[in-house]
């Protein structure tokens, strides 16, 4: 079984959000509208987290590409209620959004905000065109990123079919395919000939709140000056 | 006087409240009641049709209001087992007169707690799935097994130390109508007072309170576990648990004091209410209070001696910033308002008198519900990864459906004291047996 993990790089990255796009058409998120922005309840799987740093007079922004870190050890599974949130057998934390009842404990679980709530019934003005893919959200449930996982069953299916095994290139999440930098690695971490595995180990990886025990399955790269 | 003829007295002195007819202002109280419970029912369907959205709940603030009455009313609900069963079973005298509005404060407050948590969810249409598909280790889950077990407990506690009562209402008041005269009836469930009736209703009231007391104690422990087993800075502390059952127990007891004053005022108790009474529960609320303030301390000092960074962001918010006024408010109604009536700080006068404990009791209860606020928001604002970090401002909708709460609280007890006495008579009459001049020489 492989274990999907992705690797960010974070000096090949030109903040230039073409992921966050991707993203958005892909998985049929709502554009959201100005009240919702202001609300600060526009949802977005994929975003920028700007961290703002000011050191000796010089004030320096990183953008980092930001989603569901798809730990090993997820806060966010083991807290719901009725398992609408759990570890799928893909090694993909997903989500169920026909079982959510919307008590929102996972999202207050979660450690590094990245999962978000319906809070009215979606408006898509793009639905005649949306993913056929991709479930349409309802109002009142919560819902992340799932590393594309409608790819890997389209990809599954096809190796089926064949009655092959699944290559390795098969299954991109669609935030790897849009970066024009290439900056973003996606693949089997577990894999060691893989360039995500090789990746991962790098002496520049680093990966967010590892200190918690979630063990997140996405490394970003930085040189450490 | 003797004692049976005390006893008498007493007895139609406490049906007195049941027969006498509703007064204006207790009409009145009635209508607000129902106009605000109406209120909140309109911006509830309004909430169901449209969605949360009509809140002030937001990311990363992802409960607010509703989350903090759940937690307020399951505290008070404490206060009734406590009074009526920790307190019966190392046999205190002074609960008597207490317990029956404690137990009712308990039974009529906890639906509201179960309430808002239905209010509080995305879909209240799928309230069943947790018992259909149940995920055991969420401490969600541990809340519905704990909750409903405490609510069908305690009602079959209140409702069976009732029975004698009701068999008294049964004989005593034949001039009530028809349909009050039937819910006696059926209710007293042919209670005789035979020794042996008696003896069943000890044996089993004991025996719950046992098992009660241990149900206190995890039901609030299993409400903090909702916070406390998660990573949030601010949630996530051993003390939050023993901080909860604490801080649940303080606003119940501040709750019966004012729920008793003012039944004691209105139906003209003061005979069996008496001042010692109110002395004695009193100093019981300062010692609550006093525990309070020890577990504020402990949380605060190992945070700050801890230092961590996004506890530490958490603390400031509290202490210094956004939050500031509220904590601080909060450690005046809580602490140093309470502490200085009830202990007679300042003083040569006496503080505690029975009108100035009603008002602490009320500021006890507003610092508690703030409390709940102080813990919960700030830590929902300032989450670990420095996203833009979020404001919460409840809104009309959220105001509205908590007062429905209130109301509807204030509503079943109101409609309960027409129906049934507001004094355990027979624990009452109990001990006035055993306090008998005779006996009381030992004291």
């Amino acid at each position: 079984m492989p274990k999907f993990g992705m690797v960010i790089d974070l000096e090949k990255c030109t903040a230039c959000q073409a992921c966050v796009v991707a993203c958005a058409v892909e998985n049929n998120l709502p554009p959201g509208n100005i009240n919702d922005a202001q609300m600060n309840r526009i949802i977005r799987w994929l975003k920028i987290l700007p961290i703002s740093e000011a050191k000796g007079g010089i004030f320096k922004m990183t953008l980092i590409p930001f989603t569901c870190q798809q730990c090993s050890r997820p806060p966010c599974t083991y807290v719901c209620p009725v398992s609408a949130t759990y570890k799928n057998p893909d090694g993909i934390v997903a989500q169920v959004y026909w079982r959510c009842i919307g008590c929102r404990y996972c999202v207050n679980a979660c450690p590094y905000t990245i999962k978000f709530f319906n809070w009215y019934e979606p408006e898509n003005p793009y639905k005649e065109n949306a993913n056929p893919d991709v479930s349409i959200r309802e109002n009142g449930v919560t819902e992340k990123c799932l590393f594309c996982h409608h790819r890997l069953q389209r990809a599954k299916e096809a190796a089926k079919y064949e009655n092959r095994e699944i290559g390795v290139d098969e299954y991109q999440p669609a935030c790897v395919e849009a970066c024009p930098t290439k900056a973003i690695v996606f693949g089997d971490i577990e894999d060691a000939q893989s360039k995500v595995a090789e990746l991962s180990h790098s002496p520049r990886a680093f990966r967010f709140l590892e200190e918690l025990g979630t063990a997140p399955n996405i490394t970003y790269l930085k040189e450490i000056k | 006087m003797t004692t049976e003829g005390n006893i008498q007295r007493i007895e139609s002195k406490v049906l007195q409240s049941i027969i006498i007819k509703p007064s204006i202002g207790y009409r009145f109280f009635i209508l607000v009641c129902v106009f605000f419970i109406s209120l909140g029912l309109f911006f509830w369907i309004k909430q169901i049709t449209l969605g949360l959205g009509v809140t002030g709940l937001n990311t990363p603030v992802f409960w607010g209001v509703y989350i903090v009455n759940f937690v307020f009313f399951i505290g008070i609900s404490h206060a009734g087992t406590l009074i009526s069963s920790i307190l019966r079973i190392t046999d205190t005298q002074w609960r008597t007169p207490f317990t029956r509005m404690a137990e009712a404060i308990t039974v009529f407050s906890l639906p509201f707690g179960a309430g808002s948590v239905v209010i509080d969810l995305g879909r209240p249409d799928r309230l069943l799935h947790p018992l259909n598909f149940p995920h055991l280790t969420s401490p969600i889950i541990w809340d519905v097994l704990c909750i409903s077990t405490y609510l069908i407990t305690s009602c079959l506690y209140f409702y069976l130390a009732l029975v004698p009562d009701i068999a008294l209402c049964r004989d005593r008041l034949k001039n009530v109508s028809l349909f009050k005269q039937n819910i006696y009836k059926t209710l007293s469930l042919g209670w005789k007072g035979t020794p042996n009736d008696w003896k069943t209703l000890n044996k089993i009231l004991t025996g719950m309170s046992i098992f009660l007391f241990a149900l206190v104690i995890s039901v609030h422990t299993n409400v903090s576990f909702v916070f406390g087993m998660t990573l949030k800075p601010g949630w996530h502390t051993a003390v939050i648990g023993p901080y909860f059952v604490l801080g649940a127990i303080y606003s119940g007891v501040a709750t019966v004091i004012v729920v008793m004053a003012i039944l004691r005022r209105v139906y003209s108790l003061e005979e069996i209410v008496r001042e010692e009474h109110f002395q004695k529960i009193g100093k019981f609320l300062l010692t609550l209070c006093c525990f309070w303030f020890y577990f504020t301390v402990v949380e605060v000092l190992t945070t700050f001696y801890g230092g961590e960074s996004a506890h530490m962001i958490v603390f400031k918010a509290k202490f210094f910033e956004e939050y500031a006024v509220i904590f601080w408010l909060m450690f005046v109604l809580n602490f140093i308002i309470p502490f200085a009536v009830l202990s007679n700080f300042f003083s040569l006068i006496k503080h505690r008198t029975i009108p100035n404990m009603v008002i602490v009791s009320i500021i006890i209860n507003i610092g508690m519900w703030l409390e709940r606020y102080s813990i919960i928001v700030p830590s929902g604002a300032r989450p670990y990864l420095p996203w833009q970090t979020g404001h919460y401002l409840p809104t009309l909708t959220e105001w509205s459906i908590t007062l429905m709460l209130f109301s509807g609280f204030f509503l079943l007890l109101g409609v309960f004291i027409k129906f049934f006495p507001i004094i355990t008579l027979w624990e009452l009459k109990e001990s006035i047996h055993t306090s008998n001049p005779n006996k009381s020489e030992k004291n």
